[in-house]
């Protein structure tokens, strides 16, 4: 109630040619219209991801043209494709070289879930096992539409993130992790298979 | 411009004639291919490599393609008919006899020739059996376009290929101890159980 009260009162103000806002809207919008993902491509839905950021889909439009070629510039990470368990290691160890804040798409049938090699040896089930994802596209491979769609989900997920309160994004919490646990190679497979701290998967009730 | 095919049988003769006491076996495929392969003795293969590449007529300078073949321990069933005595007459009983065939790694390299614009000649190697007498003779030395496949074949089906120059894993990392190509192969479950028994369940 309070809320819609204090939206009221903004808009009529605006009428008047003043506009208010919060630190904590500036610094959101701020935030949201500069994210800077990483130049990181997997395999084919790499391809589509260069293609949402050329001139026919322009993402350009969304502040995130800027694809960083070092983690330590980078805002973003797009799992834009199958993750091999070779391969696995070094996506947790360029996530955890990112600084806070920093954001994970998964795109893609194989990023979320193995997609068609599932059931094979060598990829890995969805990289949600190992970093905390917060978007997820399927498609084999998404559209640019998709993409970019999942790029408005997040930036409205960054506009409403609060600064202060109990419901404040990990980042402005000292005492959560700002690194996961980068995978090792063991002799049948990645060890451990999940990092149970990020991966939680909807049980089955039979 | 198509590749000339080219005749295992005059092949394997060829090579009878340029290396004395060698081993070849004539492997017929039966399918419309008809590409037909020789199978080589460990002792003579590097030799019988360099003769395939060397000689005037075959030229096979080009090594296209290396695979590996995992045959599992396979049993045969025939029926065969033997005399017993039966109520004290003698007569004729059908039997069935099984035998078992102890299974092998196999690899098989595609030969073509670039010069003579002929091939494919298909060559394989056989080990001994699939657990601890796994060795063949590498043809690195041959032909250089083999080193990584045959470094390939090691990784996935666990051939040893003796005389290779850096037999290391290729796809899988060094601490793997698996083959995954090879048949018996099971891969590590990921805690996949629980969604695929509940799809099971609905399914019925």
């Amino acid at each position: 109630m309070e809320q819609t009260e204090t939206e009221a009162l903004k808009a009529e103000l605006r009428k008047h040619g003043i506009l208010t806002t919060t630190f904590e809207e500036l610094y959101n919008w701020g935030r949201k219209n500069s994210v800077w993902p990483l130049t990181f491509g997997l395999a084919c839905c790499a391809i589509e991801m260069i293609a949402t950021t050329m001139a026919r889909y322009d993402l350009a439009r969304f502040g995130a043209e800027v694809f960083r070629a070092s983690p330590r510039q980078a805002d973003l990470i797009i799992v834009s494709g199958t993750v091999t368990k070779k391969m696995a290691p070094q996506v947790v160890r360029l996530y955890n070289q990112m600084p806070e804040p920093k954001y994970v798409i998964a795109m893609g049938a194989c990023a979320i879930s193995g997609g068609p090699f599932r059931d094979g040896y060598n990829v890995l089930k969805g990289i949600d096992r190992y970093i905390p994802v917060d978007v997820h596209i399927p498609g084999c491979p998404p559209r640019p539409e998709a993409l970019i769609d999942a790029f408005m989900m997040l930036q409205k997920k960054i506009s409403e993130q609060q600064l202060t309160g109990e419901s404040r994004p990990r980042h402005l919490h000292s005492e959560l992790p700002s690194e996961f646990k980068v995978p090792d190679y063991g002799e049948h497979g990645l060890e451990p298979t999940e990092n149970a701290e990020v991966w939680n998967p909807l049980k089955v009730i039979q | 411009m198509k590749a000339q095919t080219i005749n295992a049988e005059q092949v394997k003769a060829a090579i009878e004639a340029a290396v004395p006491g060698c081993r070849v076996e004539l492997l017929h495929n039966g399918s419309p291919s008809a590409q037909h392969s020789l199978v080589l003795d460990h002792e003579h293969a590097v030799e019988i490599a360099h003769f395939l590449r060397d000689d005037a007529e075959l030229r096979l300078d080009f090594c296209s393609n290396v695979t590996g073949v995992d045959w599992l321990d396979t049993e045969i069933s025939e029926k065969v008919k033997t005399k017993k005595l039966v109520d004290g007459v003698e007569t004729e009983v059908e039997e069935v006899k099984k035998t078992t065939v102890p299974g092998r790694l196999e690899a098989v390299y595609h030969l073509f020739s670039m010069e003579m614009k002929h091939g494919p000649v298909i060559v394989r190697l056989r080990t001994g059996n699939r657990t601890d007498d796994v060795r063949v003779p590498s043809l690195t030395p041959v032909w250089r376009s083999a080193e990584f496949q045959e470094r390939e074949v090691f990784d996935l089906y666990g051939v040893v290929f003796e005389g290779h120059p850096d037999l290391r894993r290729i796809l899988m990392w060094d601490e793997f101890t698996d083959h995954p190509m090879r048949k018996d192969y099971v891969a590590p479950a990921d805690d996949d159980e629980p969604l695929h028994a509940a799809a099971g369940e609905r399914a019925r």
